[in-house]
C-alpha cells in the first residue's frame, strides 16, 4: 500500500515538473522526479521505463554513498549536477584545432592519432567528422545481415521494448548499489547489443562506431545479450584522452550470456585525470557485471584503466551456468594524484565453474591504487577453480599500492589459488637497459609493458598497440 | 543488541572501583568504550565473517574460586619444566603455580599481585599497546581485567626455562567470563620463551577474553606460543600486540585446535631497523567450530622483515577465517614481507574466508602473498595406496604432513608432541598415530 501511494505521489509531481521544462533542452541542476520524467520524456520512453527509473530513484534516496573503498574525495553534491543536456551546438564548440589546449594536442601527437581524428576527439565542430558515414553504413548492413542488433539504449527501449524489458536490470538490479541506483534513475545514453542464437558477430563492436556515440553520456547504460551459442567482442572507449565537462560518471554495464555464449568486453578508459594537484579530474564510479546464465557460457573482461581522478570499478562475473567461465584481465595505471580502487568479483554458483583473474597495477607519482576482489565459491559449486594473480609495481616513493582480496570458499572440491606481489622496477633491470643505450624513460616503459604483457595480449590487436603507447604517455615524468 | 544486565552492572562497578588513579581512569574509558560499541557484529568490516553479537545473549558470571583437583590438572597441563602460573577461569591458583625457583634475570608474577605493588612498572605497560581502541574486546578487558601475568626478562639474560601460563576453563553450572591480561617486557639483548596454554574441561562454555602486550627492547628475542585447545563449546578471544625495536626477533606460534567461537587478533609493530617477525599459525576446525585469525604486520621502519605462514584444516561444518595484513609505511624502504595462507577443506560443508591484504606506501620493497584453498592431492593418495597404505591412513598422513610445515617449527619437544597428537586425534577414527609410530620404529 505504501509503495502504491508513493508511486502515485511520484507521478503527480513529475507532471508538474515536465510541463515547465518541456520547452528547454537542458534541465537546471538538481535531481527530483521531474528531472527523471523530463529525461524519460525527451527519450520518448514508454511508461514502464519511467516507472522503473522512479523506482530506482526512490531506492537511491534511501541509500548512502559507499565509504569502504580506499579512496579520498570530497562529498559529491548531487543537486549541483545537471542530469540532461542536449549535445553542444556547433557554434559553441572550438572552431578549429588552434583553439584547443596545446597540451591535449601534444598528447594526441604522442599517441599517433591521425590528424582528422584529433579534431573529432577535441570536440571541434567539423561537418564530416571523419569518413564515418560510409564506414557506418557498411557496418550496419553487415550487422543487419547477421541479425545482430546494435544501437543506442534509448533507441532499443523504443524499438525493442520486449527484449530490453526482459533483460534490463536483471544483472545489476536498480537497487544494487548507490551509483547503480543513480544510473538507473537518470541514465541517458549507452549501447544495446543483442546477438541472436548461434550467431558469431561478424565484426568487433565498438562504441566508437556507434551512431550517436559522439556525445558519450555521463550516465551510460550498456546492455549486451548473447543468446545461445552466440559470440561477440565489444570494445568500449578509446585510448585518446577525452575531455569532459561532467565530473561525475556513473555507468552501468550488464552482460547476459546464455548457453554456450561468449562475450568478450574490452575497455580502455582514459578520462581526464585532473591537473598535477588532482583538480578537475573525472570521478568514475562504474558497476559492470556479467551473468553467465547458461551452461558453458563464458564472459571475459579486459580493462586498461589509465584515466580519471577517481576510479571505482569492479567488473564481475556471476557464474551461474555449470562449467561457465569468467575472466578478468586488468591493467591499472595511476600517476599524479589519481586514485583507483578496482578489481573484480567472481561468484561461483554453478558446478565446475572456473575463473581467472590477472590484475596488474602500476602506481607512480603521488597516486594510490588498490586491487579489491572477491572470489566466492558457493557450497553447490563443486569442482570450481580459480586462479588469481595480482601484481603491483611502484614507481617513486610517494605512491601506494594495496591489495584486498576476499575469498569465501564453501566446498571442499574446489581449488582456489591466489598470488600477489609488490615490488619496484629493479635497478639491475634499468642498468641492463641503460648500458645498452636505452634511455631511462624508454627502459621504464619497456619494463612496464613487459609487466603488463599478460593483460595486453588479451586485448584486440589494434587496442593492444594503442594501449602500449598510452602507458608510456601516462607514466611520463614519473621517472627520475 | 543491548548488553546483559549483569555485564552493564559489572562495567559500572569496575568504573567506580577503588583502585590506583591511573588504573581507575583506564577502567572508566574502557567501560565507556565497550558500552558504546557492544559486542561487534558482522556490520563491521573487521568482523565481517565472525558474528560476536550472540555473546550479548549470554549471561556470563564471574568465577571467584580457583578450585581444581589434581587429576584434572594433570590431565590438562603440559608436562614441561617451566616457570608456571595457573589460572582457573581467570582466578590465580597458587596451589598449582610454580614460580618459586625463578632463573636469574626472570621475573614472573600474577597481575593481581603486581597491581598492588606496581611491580615491574605495570602502570606504564597496562594498555599502552593494546589500548581500548584495539577492539571492543580489548576495551572490555581493560575495564574488567584483574588477573593475568606480568613477565620481565632482564637485560642480557637468555632464559632457557620457558614461562608457562596455563588457563583452565571449568565446566560450571553457569558460564563465566574472564579477562586475563599478560604483560611481557623483554629488556635489551634478552631471550625467552613464553607459552600461553588455554585448555578446558569437556563442556566448558565460558568466555575467555585475553589481552597480551609485549614490549621488546633492542636486540631482544622472544618465542611466543599460544596453544588454544579449549572445549568445543568455549568462546575464546585473544588480542596480542608486540612493539618491536631495533634488531629484535619475535616468533609467534598461534595454534588453534579447540573452541566453539574463536578470534585471535595479532599485531606486530616493527618500529625500528632490522626487526624481524615470524608468524606461524595452525588451525583445525571440526563440527561447528568457528576459528578466526586476524594478523597485522606494520612495517613502520626501513629494513624490517616479516614472514607469515598460516595453515588451516577444516572439517565438518567448521568455518575458518584468515585476514592477514601487511602494511608498509611511507619511506619504510627495503622491507621484505612474505605471507602465505594455505587451507585444506576436508568436508563439503566446511567454509574458509580468507583475505590476505597488502597496504604499501614505499617503492623499494619486496612483498608477496599467496593463498590456496583446496583438497588433498588425489595423486598423492594414490601413490600411498599403491604402496599398501589404506585410503583413510593415506588421507590422515597427508593431512598431518600439511600441518607439519607449521608444527615442525615448534622448538619444544613436549609441545610438538602434544600438538601432533591433538591433530592426529582429530583425523578419522581409523587413523592411528600410535600404531604408525610403532610401525616406523621397526
Amino acid at each position: 500500500m505504501a509503495t502504491e501511494a508513493m508511486e502515485q505521489l511520484a507521478r503527480r509531481e513529475y507532471k508538474q515538473g515536465f510541463i515547465t521544462d518541456i520547452e528547454s533542452d537542458t534541465v537546471p541542476p538538481g535531481l527530483d522526479e521531474s528531472t527523471i520524467a523530463f529525461i524519460s520524456q525527451k527519450k520518448g520512453e514508454p511508461q514502464w521505463m519511467l516507472d522503473w527509473r522512479l523506482e530506482a530513484y526512490h531506492q537511491w534516496l534511501k541509500m548512502t554513498s559507499p565509504s569502504w573503498a580506499h579512496l579520498d574525495y570530497p562529498p559529491i553534491d548531487y543537486q549541483a549536477i545537471s542530469y540532461f543536456s542536449a549535445p553542444k551546438k556547433p557554434e559553441d564548440r572550438p572552431q578549429s584545432l588552434d583553439e584547443v589546449d596545446p597540451k591535449l594536442l601534444e598528447t594526441y601527437e604522442k599517441l599517433g592519432i591521425p590528424l582528422h581524428e584529433r579534431a573529432a576527439l577535441a570536440g571541434v565542430a567539423v561537418d564530416a567528422v571523419f569518413d564515418s558515414v560510409s564506414v557506418t553504413t557498411t557496418f550496419r548492413e553487415k550487422l543487419a545481415e547477421a541479425g545482430v542488433i546494435f544501437c543506442s539504449i534509448s533507441e532499443a527501449i523504443r524499438e525493442y521494448p520486449e527484449l530490453v524489458r526482459q533483460y534490463l536490470g536483471t544483472v545489476v538490479p536498480p537497487g544494487d548499489n548507490y551509483f547503480a541506483a543513480l544510473n538507473s534513475a537518470v541514465f541517458t545514453d549507452g549501447s544495446f547489443v543483442y546477438i541472436p542464437e548461434g550467431v558469431t558477430c561478424p565484426m568487433e563492436l565498438s562504441t566508437y562506431f556507434r551512431i550517436n556515440a559522439a556525445n558519450t553520456g555521463q550516465f551510460e547504460r550498456t546492455l549486451i545479450v548473447c543468446d545461445k551459442r552466440a559470440q561477440v567482442s565489444y570494445l568500449e572507449g578509446c585510448t585518446a584522452p577525452q575531455r569532459d565537462e561532467n565530473q561525475l560518471h556513473a555507468a552501468v554495464v550488464e552482460l547476459v550470456a546464455l548457453e554456450d555464449a561468449y562475450i568478450k568486453y574490452s575497455t580502455v578508459q582514459n578520462w581526464y585525470p585532473g591537473d598535477e594537484d588532482g583538480k578537475g579530474g573525472i570521478y568514475n564510479f562504474v558497476t559492470k557485471r556479467g551473468d553467465c546464465r547458461g551452461d558453458r557460457s563464458r564472459i571475459s573482461w579486459t580493462q586498461v584503466e589509465t584515466g580519471s581522478a577517481i576510479t571505482w570499478k569492479y567488473p564481475s562475473c556471476l557464474l551461474r551456468g555449470n562449467e561457465s567461465k569468467g575472466e578478468f584481465y586488468s591493467v591499472a595505471v595511476t600517476n599524479g594524484r589519481q586514485q583507483a580502487d578496482t578489481g573484480t568479483k567472481m561468484i561461483h554458483i554453478g558446478k565446475n565453474t572456473s575463473s581467472t583473474i590477472v590484475s596488474k597495477g602500476i602506481a607512480a607519482g603521488k597516486s594510490n591504487q588498490s586491487y579489491r576482489g572477491l572470489v566466492k565459491v558457493s557450497p553447490r559449486a563443486t569442482g570450481s577453480r580459480n586462479f588469481t594473480q595480482c601484481d603491483s609495481l611502484l614507481i617513486g616513493d610517494k605512491c601506494g599500492a594495496h591489495t584486498f582480496p576476499y575469498q569465501e570458499i564453501g566446498n571442499s572440491r574446489s581449488t582456489i589459488e591466489h598470488e600477489a606481489t609488490t615490488s619496484k622496477i629493479g635497478d639491475d633491470q634499468l642498468f641492463y637497459c641503460k648500458s645498452r643505450g636505452i634511455s631511462e624513460e624508454d627502459a621504464v616503459s619497456m619494463i612496464v609493458n613487459g609487466f603488463c604483457k599478460d593483460v595486453f595480449q588479451e586485448l584486440p590487436m589494434e587496442f593492444a598497440v594503442e594501449a602500449e603507447a598510452l602507458l608510456s604517455v601516462t607514466l611520463e615524468g614519473s621517472v627520475g | 543488541m543491548s548488553l546483559p544486565e549483569t555485564l552493564t552492572q559489572r562495567l559500572h562497578a569496575a568504573a567506580g572501583a577503588e583502585e590506583p588513579q591511573w588504573l581507575a581512569g583506564k577502567r572508566r574509558e574502557g567501560a565507556a568504550q565497550f558500552e558504546a560499541q557492544g559486542f561487534p557484529t558482522r556490520r563491521e568490516e573487521a568482523w565481517k565473517y565472525t558474528d560476536m553479537s550472540r555473546l550479548s545473549g549470554i549471561e556470563f558470571g564471574q568465577a571467584t574460586d580457583s578450585e581444581l583437583d589434581q587429576a584434572l590438572f594433570e590431565a590438562l597441563r603440559l608436562d614441561i619444566d617451566a616457570c608456571r602460573l595457573v589460572f582457573v577461569d581467570g582466578v590465580f591458583s597458587s596451589t598449582w603455580s610454580d614460580i618459586d625457583h625463578l632463573p636469574e634475570g626472570l621475573s614472573v608474577a600474577p597481575l593481581s599481585q603486581a597491581l598492588t605493588s606496581d611491580q615491574g612498572s605495570v602502570s606504564e605497560q597496562f594498555g599502552h599497546l593494546t589500548g581500548i581502541s584495539f577492539s571492543p574486546f580489548a576495551a572490555l578487558n581493560t575495564a574488567l581485567s584483574n588477573e593475568g601475568a606480568v613477565i620481565s626478562i632482564g637485560k642480557g639474560k637468555a632464559v632457557e626455562k620457558p614461562v608457562y601460563l596455563l588457563f583452565i576453563s571449568r565446566n560450571r553450572a553457569e558460564p563465566v567470563m574472564s579477562h586475563p591480561r599478560i604483560l611481557v617486557r623483554c629488556e635489551p639483548e634478552s631471550e625467552a620463551t613464553v607459552i600461553e596454554h588455554y585448555v578446558g574441561e569437556q563442556g566448558a562454555a565460558n568466555l575467555t577474553n585475553a589481552v597480551t602486550e609485549i614490549d621488546m627492547a633492542p636486540a631482544s628475542r622472544l618465542s611466543h606460543y599460544k596453544l588454544q585447545e579449549a572445549s568445543q563449546s568455549e568462546y575464546h578471544v585473544a588480542s596480542i600486540q608486540v612493539d618491536q625495536r631495533r634488531d629484535t626477533n619475535f616468533t609467534s606460534h598461534n595454534l588453534n585446535l579447540g573452541g566453539a567461537l574463536v578470534r585471535n587478533d595479532l599485531i606486530s609493530d616493527l618500529n625500528d631497523e632490522n626487526a624481524t617477525v615470524d608468524l606461524l599459525g595452525l588451525f583445525f576446525g571440526q563440527e561447528r567450530q568457528h576459528i578466526d585469525n586476524h594478523t597485522k604486520v606494520n612495517h613502520n621502519a626501513p629494513r624490517t622483515y616479516s614472514n607469515e605462514n598460516y595453515k588451516g584444516i577444516l572439517d565438518g561444518r567448521a568455518r575458518g577465517v584468515f585476514n592477514g595484513r601487511v602494511y608498509i609505511k611511507r619511506d619504510a624502504q627495503q622491507v621484505l614481507g612474505y605471507q602465505n595462507n594455505a587451507n585444506l577443506l576436508l568436508s563439503d560443508r566446511a567454509e574458509i574466508d580468507t583475505k590476505p591484504e597488502l597496504e604499501i606506501y614505499a617503492d623499494d620493497v619486496q612483498c608477496s602473498h599467496g593463498t590456496t584453498t583446496g583438497q588433498l592431492d588425489e595423486n598423492a593418495i594414490f601413490a600411498l595406496r599403491a604402496r599398501g597404505i589404506d585410503e583413510q591412513m593415506a588421507r590422515g598422513l597427508l593431512t598431518l604432513a600439511f600441518a607439519n610445515e607449521v608444527m615442525e617449527r615448534i622448538r619444544h619437544g613436549v609441545l610438538t608432541d602434544r600438538v601432533e597428537r591433538a591433530v592426529a586425534g582429530k583425523l578419522p577414527d581409523r587413523f592411528n598415530l600410535e600404531s604408525l609410530v610403532e610401525d616406523t620404529s621397526l
